[in-house]
């Protein structure tokens, strides 16, 4: 019996440890949400460009989540990448003539959408677009204004 | 000549019958397998601490070393691109994805699956089997299924352990060791890691603890009734789950990617 008792409690151990660490990695590892906000407002912004910007990444306003980007389409007729976030309610006073830029975070990090603070007296609220907008920075673009201009350098 | 078509011939044909037979003894298992774990989940309680619990020493101890290798690994050679905070998601994704499943696997086969076989190769080489069988006890459900569904049931806690053991040595590795930033270290893991990449780690360790218990059952039960054979058994064991895992993880990965 004694022996039974002891098979039992190292499994059950052994289990719960297994679980554990289950949840250590689903938890910690993985990004879950940082935003988690129970009531949310829907903003709209179109770019030229979003660069690799996917759905669920943050949107940031002096390096805080406030918000997450919920859907990227392709507008046929503008031809631009219109992108919808929900931002925080309690946050429900930012200027909307904010502008909104495509961020990476680090060298190597994911994009996110940066917001910056306008002078606007009237706020964002559900359903209104960000006008001033900044596309991502692509770095072949870069590479290759830099090469054409290092090239009509070179002519002059 | 023809003597050696005829024996190409006969290999082929006795590895086709082999396989088949491999193929039903599965299916026999899987048959019994929910009858077996409804009423007799003391035995499988029991192949469950066999299999997994005794087996936690050398599992926690390689991820520990396995992670820490990975944070040195990563750190000098991420170091070179500059993206030494990156050493976090390499880690995360080596483990999560490939390394705990694998290794665990490995590992698992050597600790479990070589005990499982040996010990049903002997049970049939004592002819206890036998004697279950004149008693009109189907050692079937009574053996061999508990052992299978407790490899079955220990390996993703197994594969999940070394993972989160594994990410701890790196920790101590790159942050303590090498002192990459803390913050960096996990904020990146937690940004690039997905739900869905664990769950391709708890899949393929799942996958790869139903082959390693169904080889190393398999190996037991077939083996040859002597010390000789029984010591055989052992060892094909364990170089026929080693191949079986790593093919397969090549063939989930190509599948899931």
């Amino acid at each position: 019996m004694q022996q039974t008792r002891s098979v039992e409690v190292g499994t059950g151990l052994f289990v719960l440890l297994g679980m554990g660490a289950l949840f250590f990695l689903t938890t910690q590892t993985t990004g879950g949400d940082d935003f988690t906000a129970e009531e949310t407002f829907t903003v709209e912004a179109r770019f030229e460009n979003i660069g690799s910007l996917r759905n669920r990444a943050p949107v940031a306003m002096s390096g805080v989540t406030i918000g997450r980007v919920t859907d990227v389409q392709f507008d046929p007729i503008t031809l631009e990448a219109v992108v919808s976030f929900v931002i925080d309610s309690q946050f429900d006073q930012i200027p909307d003539d904010s502008d909104a830029s495509v961020l990476t975070s680090g060298i190597l990090g994911s994009q996110y959408i940066g917001l910056q603070a306008g002078g606007s007296d009237t706020y964002l609220e559900d359903g209104s677009e960000i006008l001033f907008t900044q596309s991502a920075i692509v770095l072949e673009n870069l590479i290759g204004k830099f090469l054409v201009n290092a090239g009509s350098d070179n002519d002059e | 000549m023809s003597k050696i078509l005829r024996e190409f011939y006969d290999t082929g044909v006795e590895f086709a019958r082999t396989f088949g037979a491999f193929q039903l003894f599965f299916m026999r298992l899987l048959r019994h397998s929910p009858r077996i774990l409804v009423s007799r989940l003391d035995l499988v309680i029991k192949q469950v601490f066999n299999s997994g619990s005794l087996s936690l020493v050398i599992i926690m101890v390689s991820g520990l070393f396995v992670g820490g290798v990975l944070g040195l690994q990563g750190y000098s050679n991420l170091a070179r691109f500059n993206a030494e905070d990156a050493v976090g998601v390499f880690a995360a994704f080596g483990l999560v994805k490939e390394l705990g499943p694998v290794i665990t696997a490995l590992l698992f086969a050597g600790r479990a699956g070589t005990s499982l076989a040996s010990e049903i190769g002997l049970m049939k080489a004592t002819d206890q089997l036998s004697a279950m069988e004149m008693m009109a006890v189907n050692p079937v459900p009574r053996v061999l299924v508990p052992r299978f569904l407790g490899g079955v049931i220990a390996m993703p806690f197994l594969a999940a352990i070394f993972s989160m053991i594994g990410l701890l040595g790196t920790h101590l590795v790159a942050v303590e060791l090498l002192s990459v930033d803390v913050g960096a270290f996990w904020q990146q893991m937690q940004i690039t890691v997905d739900i869905d990449d664990i769950n391709e780690g708890i899949f393929k360790s799942f996958v790869f603890g139903v082959a390693a218990s169904l080889i190393a059952v398999w190996e037991g039960y077939n083996a040859i009734p002597t010390a000789e054979g029984v010591g055989r058994a052992t060892t094909r064991t364990v170089v026929i789950t080693a191949i079986a895992v790593l093919v397969f993880d090549f063939m989930i990965t190509a599948l899931m990617i």
